[in-house]
């Protein structure tokens, strides 16, 4: 099960909630990531960052998501595991130097107009 | 074997165990229609697809088992959403397949195109958009398990006019889908349960829907008897433990009898199993149960702490957690306890007037009991019959009573009670409405005329939206909008124009005695029972507001809440 940062509160606003990265191994086909997008949406929960790569032979993929850690997220977590897609959900503190990496490629690229 | 994805999805549904399914052809899926002449499953057409959704949601709840509906792609496809949603919300197991549009042609805007795949993901456990017949040999199996698997729930499969047609050589057919077996249970969240039980003076047994699906009705009797627990249940829990039985209370929450909530008040553990604190049983859910710890049993771990932190936990399957629990727990009177719960029984009961007279509503449906006996299937629809129904109507077996729960869908009653028929020709069935439900599956009259199943209707006739008119005088300053229907058809006339036998109770002589001849009779009958134009359901408790503030009469205003 997923252990949040102990300031994640019910009703702290999640814009000022600290960010934590998700880590899911997910089935690699068509419709998984409207699955998954499709909890956050219905929800009404935002997510800032979304990175998606395929993982072994290509079965199977792993998508980092990028949210706010706010009084809601656990349930999300366990919601996510209920997924038939989705095959693992943990959290991934280190997560954000990947997002952070993109970040930098996507300066680096519209810098040089790549 | 040379076969098309059509026949060859016949075949995998014979090896489910699906005898009849039920839907309404149209373009796209025509390929699977006319595999059904060489096949000997049933089909029951259906007049819309929301019936032919409601009819296999019967069979389902009827047996426990998953049942088969068919639609078309477009319209066909979202007809069926709502009958769909509605499973999701109650853990039915429902497998809807869908055809689609010839896989060249997704993406389109071909005819009768329509993105079910997308439009399905929110209310169903899972779905498939297949890709071709080979992959049904892996589809239509998973469908059953994860349909039936954990908590039950629907699954869509959606699979293109084109799949339906090709044709492939198989060389051995898949095992079928079946639930996979439950997860283990924690050894010790059972031993701190029963601790938490035997320690606790004012214990309630709060048992909802997981009940039934598990088969744990027995259990759960067993261990009310055992440790002397009275048993509350929600309004999909009722049936599971008999009403008439000493320590069952009836249904809790907005509609329920007083001393109900009132004991719910004064417990000091909750064991709430196979439910999931619906607002519509917990009222304002953190002020349920003041006094309670709470043991929460649940087989879907995103349940537990969802809307009340328990003291203990237990994720499981709702008969395997109370096998375990059983014996663990102490034998006890509790004789303090028991002669609280008399005594407020006996104080605060439900109030039932007019019982003793068959047109009124709660005479109705008690009269209709006593006529039918146990053996009855009773289906609902929503509203204040519904209610009434769940007050005063006397279950005493799991699967006795199929009413639309979670997503509350005028609609349902009808077309449920033919299904629950289909699946069980022996036993009367009997279906609740409203003259407001009723039109919202009127066609289905037609599809109960063509099957001749045993289904009697009994229309509770108030010319309203009757909840909707009793909240707009509670809770909207009397401001009556859009509740009140100026057109009221003839329901007998309507319903013998579909070839349905249909009589009146009003101004005759005798209601009970042509009550007892119509529900006597055999094939299906609509009995129109005229009540009172403004009658409420009592107690309310209004939305948003604790349990504790029951509205017992009609006095009480409130200001208007969500």
């Amino acid at each position: 099960m997923l252990t949040l940062p102990p300031d994640a509160g019910s009703d702290t606003p999640s814009a000022t909630c600290p960010t934590v990265v998700l880590r899911l191994l997910v089935r690699n086909h068509p419709g998984v990531l409207s699955h998954v997008s499709g909890l956050f949406a219905r929800r009404a929960f935002n997510v800032d960052g979304i990175l998606c790569v395929p993982v072994g032979d290509g079965a199977r993929s792993a998508i980092l998501l990028l949210v706010r850690a706010d009084g809601r997220l656990e349930q999300l977590a366990l919601q996510l595991a209920k997924l038939e897609d989705v095959l693992d959900v943990a959290p991934a503190p280190a997560g954000g130097a990947a997002f952070a990496a993109v970040a930098g490629w996507l300066e680096e690229a519209d810098r040089r107009r790549l | 074997m040379k076969t098309t994805g059509a026949a060859l999805i016949l075949t995998l549904l014979e090896r489910q165990g699906i005898d009849t399914v039920t839907g309404i052809p149209g373009g796209a899926i025509l390929p699977l229609y006319d595999a059904l002449a060489a096949s000997p499953i049933r089909h029951v057409l259906a007049r819309h697809e929301q019936g032919a959704g409601f009819i296999a949601q019967g069979m389902a709840r009827a047996t426990g088992r998953p049942a088969v509906c068919f639609g078309t792609s477009g319209p066909g496809a979202t007809n069926l959403l709502t009958a769909i949603a509605d499973a999701k919300l109650d853990s039915i197991p429902l497998v809807a397949i869908t055809a689609q549009v010839p896989r060249a042609m997704i993406g389109s805007d071909a005819f009768q195109e329509i993105d079910t795949y997308g439009l399905t993901i929110p209310i169903t456990k899972h779905n498939w958009l297949v890709r071709s017949a080979a992959e049904l040999l892996d589809v239509i199996p998973e469908a059953f398990r994860v349909a039936a698997s954990g908590r039950p729930g629907p699954v869509v499969v959606d699979v293109p006019k084109d799949v339906l047609n090709e044709v492939i050589e198989v060389r051995g057919l898949p095992h079928p889908g079946c639930a996979d077996a439950p997860p283990a249970v924690d050894r010790e969240a059972v031993r701190r349960a029963a601790e938490l039980l035997d320690g606790a003076r004012r214990p309630v047994l709060l048992i909802g829907a997981g009940v039934i699906a598990a088969g744990a009705s027995p259990l759960v009797r067993r261990l009310a008897e055992r440790a002397s627990i009275p048993v509350a249940a929600t309004l999909l829990g009722l049936g599971a433990m008999p009403e008439g039985h000493p320590l069952a209370l009836g249904m809790v929450g907005m509609h329920a009898a007083p001393y109900v909530n009132l004991l719910l008040e004064e417990c000091d553990l909750l064991l709430a199993v196979g439910m999931r604190f619906d607002d519509r049983a917990t009222g304002k859910a953190s002020e349920f149960c003041p006094n309670a710890r709470i043991v929460h049993i649940d087989i879907d771990a995103s349940e537990i702490g969802k809307i009340r932190t328990p003291a203990v936990a237990i994720r499981a399957d709702a008969a395997r957690a109370l096998e375990a629990l059983l014996p663990q727990v102490q034998a006890k009177r509790r004789a303090r306890w028991r002669a609280r719960v008399d005594a407020l029984r006996a104080a605060a009961p439900l109030a039932m007037p007019g019982a003793d007279d068959v047109t009124t509503p709660y005479g109705i449906v008690r009269a209709v009991a006593e006529i039918a006996g146990d053996e009855a299937i009773v289906t609902t629809d929503v509203g204040q019959h519904q209610m009434w129904v769940a007050q005063a109507y006397p279950f005493r077996r799991p699967r006795q009573c199929l009413t639309s729960g979670g997503l509350g869908t005028m609609g349902f009653g009808l077309p449920a009670a033919i299904g629950a028929a289909l699946a069980a020709p022996d036993r009367p069935v009997l279906c609740f409405t409203g003259d407001g439900s009723l039109l919202m599956n009127l066609q289905e009259l037609a599809t109960l005329a063509e099957e001749r199943v045993n289904v009697k209707i009994l229309l509770l006739n108030n010319g309203h939206l009757g909840l909707v008119r009793q909240q707009q005088q509670l809770f909207y300053g009397g401001r009556y909008q859009a509740s009140r229907f100026v057109a009221e058809p003839d329901f007998p006339a309507l319903a013998r124009a579909f070839g349905i036998e249909g009589v009146h109770l009003g101004d005759v002589s005798d209601p009970r005695g042509m009550l007892a001849k119509a529900l006597a009779a055999p094939g299906p009958c609509l009995v129109d029972v005229p009540i009172a134009r403004e009658q409420n359901v009592y107690p309310m408790v209004p939305p948003g507001a604790a349990n504790r503030d029951m509205m017992i009469g009609g006095e009480a205003h409130a200001d208007a809440a969500a």
